[in-house]
């Protein structure tokens, strides 16, 4: 009984959301036949886009689009191979920053969370950290990286990027899991101390439990913020492989070949799902913690 | 419980297999791998393990295209490896300044353009230009016929788009000496692509003649239902209108030339570079197809536009490939001291250092090339025709 009612949830939250999709889909075709050539405008600024075939191409061309080849060179892969491909690489490279992002912001939360004065002393930085522009640190990373030789190890324009995907993606765990650690009621915490129970066994019942409610959305942002920030750095960077530098490779045709610059787009929109979603199901691991720890 | 544990398992997996995608690839990507012929690559490879090769880095002010087809054609056919360099082409970004990348010593050469450079040596970095390869300027402010601008007095008034960065510098220097100030025309922010000037926003766009002119020609009139054709634009040419800069050249480090170890290695670079050159004027369908298969993601009539339009910048050269004329040097540096952008700032404040250019290196290799019989000039140079798909597929 339980299993036919998770199956109806299941298909239900499937239906609905394929039902998004194509509302989306649709208002996109719709304006497109509907709305004016030259889209709308408030005086002379442009509330809504232009409707022509180079502003917007029809949502079929782009899905056409996948299916032919990227340039007519001899041996030259389809669009969806293309963008498959740099889509798994830039997840990949996300998928490292957001590792990277996550310990690092894990372990700066608990430093704060254990020593006031670090909290203090780090908080602000923290915080300046995101102030500081992308386009501004990624030559940098990449500068410094290609200094480093650790061993036989050197530095990649890769790591530059998992590192910058890191940046941005430790800051929300820095923040969500610093707040959760601090969650417990006043009263578990004294009882704790009536007991005599130290900081790591307390930290074990009781504070890391509290904290999975704040940090599983906190990963889910880390997530995103991962793939923008690889994609990003790609681009910034110039990275070859991923969807960032195909962004900047489909650009010239966004004239003469309207629908190709939106399949990076695409990619980048499902690697981005996938990410989230990778850290849903993560969420559903530790969904036995959200019950306990905090009353609510 | 059992459940969850497993959908953890399988989240945790999925991130490992993510992350091990990425890392499939060794060695540092940001350098290009060139497709050299087999033979070649069967040489690179016996003098890269006999230990015969120095290894030589030369940082592009962009990604992989035809703009650099020279150097691409000189890895593929082996130029650089007869003169004993085993060069690592790394490729530009949105956000990499090559002059930076040179002066920090990360790289032994750099492409960039005069008028940049010129700024970051003001600004304390030691690089030198050795070798210019682009004699002409590829800089042009285009319109559509119906608009009437056909000299820069006429962009008075109108929409006028830049990229800037750098690149508005000639737009500039043109209007200001035909009275024209910044201040007279709506600057528009461009961005990569021609939709605003297609879509009327820009009366005249900046377009080089080997990229974004070609994207307008890629694209199909909605008016005609056939491609645009060169007769539909107007093309303001800052070569003829004399704002034209020096524009791609090699770079070198200027502290480093008192070696000699590095001017002997500079000699060998720019030598084999205009070899490479000169294998594209005579071949560029085949340059167009190594930098294709080099890792350019342009498409494959866009590709061969752009080598034929290079070559144009090149072929015929008035005094051999390279050489850095003294009175296009001192238009350059003119106009980077004298003009004003929109903010009534100039690129620099005062004449740069004699270090700035030097002729020493290219004549070298000049005279060499001359020696081993290849033609450094191109006087009976004839471009090809070039027909563009839509798209540039």
């Amino acid at each position: 009984m339980a299993l036919v009612n998770v199956v109806l949830t299941r298909s239900r939250a499937i239906v609905l959301g394929l039902l998004g999709v194509a509302a989306v889909v649709a208002t996109w075709d719709v304006y497109k036949a509907l709305g004016p050539e030259q889209g709308v405008l408030i005086g002379t600024t442009r509330v809504l886009p232009r409707t022509t075939d180079l502003a917007m191409p029809h949502s079929w061309e782009m899905l056409q689009r996948f299916g032919e080849p990227v340039t007519a060179r001899i041996g030259a892969p389809d669009a969806f191979s293309a963008v498959f491909d740099a889509s798994m690489f830039s997840l990949g490279l996300a998928a490292r920053g957001w590792l990277i992002g996550v310990v690092v912001g894990l372990l700066l939360a608990l430093a704060m969370s254990r020593f006031r004065i670090v909290e203090s002393a780090l908080l602000p930085w923290v915080v300046l950290s995101q102030t500081v522009p992308l386009i501004a640190i990624a030559p940098l990373v990449r500068r410094w990286g290609s200094e480093i030789e650790i061993g036989s190890y050197v530095w990649t324009s890769q790591d530059s990027v998992a590192v910058i995907a890191a940046y941005l993606a430790f800051f929300p765990v820095a923040v969500g899991a610093l707040r959760g650690l601090k969650s417990p009621d006043t009263t578990h915490l004294d009882l704790m101390h009536a007991l005599g129970v130290g900081w790591w066994r307390t930290l074990l019942t009781l504070r890391l439990p509290a904290s999975v409610p704040f940090v599983l959305p906190a990963l889910r942002l880390a997530a995103a913020s991962a793939v923008i920030g690889a994609v990003v750095a790609e681009v910034s960077i110039g990275l070859k492989g991923g969807l960032g530098r195909m962004v900047i490779d489909y650009a010239v045709a966004a004239s003469g070949d309207p629908a190709k610059p939106w399949a990076p787009i695409f990619g980048a929109v499902a690697i981005g799902l996938l990410a989230a979603g990778a850290v849903g199901l993560l969420g559903l691991a530790l969904r036995p913690f959200r019950l306990t720890g905090v009353p609510r | 419980m059992k459940r969850t544990l497993k959908l953890g398992a399988a989240a945790a997996a999925l991130a490992l297999v993510a992350s091990g995608c990425g890392s499939e690839d060794d060695g540092n990507d940001s350098e290009v791998d060139v497709a050299a012929n087999e033979d070649c690559a069967a040489r690179t490879t016996e003098a890269r393990d006999a230990g015969d090769l120095t290894e030589v880095s030369l940082q592009l002010q962009w990604v992989s295209q035809a703009q650099f087809a020279g150097y691409y054609a000189a890895v593929a056919e082996c130029f650089y490896v007869d003169e004993g360099l085993d060069v690592k082409i790394v490729e530009g970004g949105v956000d990499i300044v090559p002059q930076d990348v040179l002066a920090s010593g990360d790289v032994d050469y750099a492409i960039s353009w005069v008028p940049k450079v010129l700024g970051s040596i003001e600004q304390g970095a030691k690089i030198t230009d050795v070798a210019q390869i682009f004699e002409r300027s590829a800089t042009t402010q285009i319109s559509f016929k119906d608009k009437n601008i056909t000299s820069p007095a006429d962009l008075k008034g109108k929409a006028v788009g830049s990229w800037g960065f750098g690149n508005e510098w000639e737009l500039f220097a043109g209007m200001q000496e035909a009275g024209v100030g910044v201040g007279d025309i709506n600057l528009v922010q461009q961005a990569f692509d021609m939709n605003a000037f297609l879509a009327g926003d820009i009366d005249a766009a900046q377009a080089m003649t080997y990229n974004e002119y070609a994207q307008v020609l890629e694209t199909v009139n909605p008016e005609t239902g056939e491609l645009f054709t060169p007769d539909d634009l107007n093309v303001i040419d800052w070569n003829d209108a004399g704002s034209a800069m020096l524009q791609d050249a090699i770079w070198a480090q200027t502290e480093k030339l008192s070696d000699a170890a590095y001017e002997e290695q500079t000699v060998a670079f720019i030598k084999a570079s205009i070899k490479g050159w000169a294998f594209v004027r005579d071949n560029p369908e085949e340059a167009a197809t190594i930098v294709a298969e080099s890792g350019s993601e342009l498409g494959t009539s866009h590709q061969l536009w752009m080598t034929n339009e290079v070559n144009k910048l090149l072929w015929p050269s008035t005094n051999g490939v390279g050489l850095i004329d003294e009175a296009a040097w001192k238009q350059t540096v003119d106009i980077a001291l004298n003009t004003k952008n929109e903010t009534g700032a100039s690129i620099i404040s005062k004449e740069p250092p004699a270090t700035a250019y030097s002729n020493e290196y290219v004549e070298k290799a000049l005279a060499e090339l001359e020696a081993d019989g290849v033609d450094t000039l191109g006087k009976d140079y004839e471009p090809i025709t070039v027909e563009l798909k839509e798209g540039g597929k």
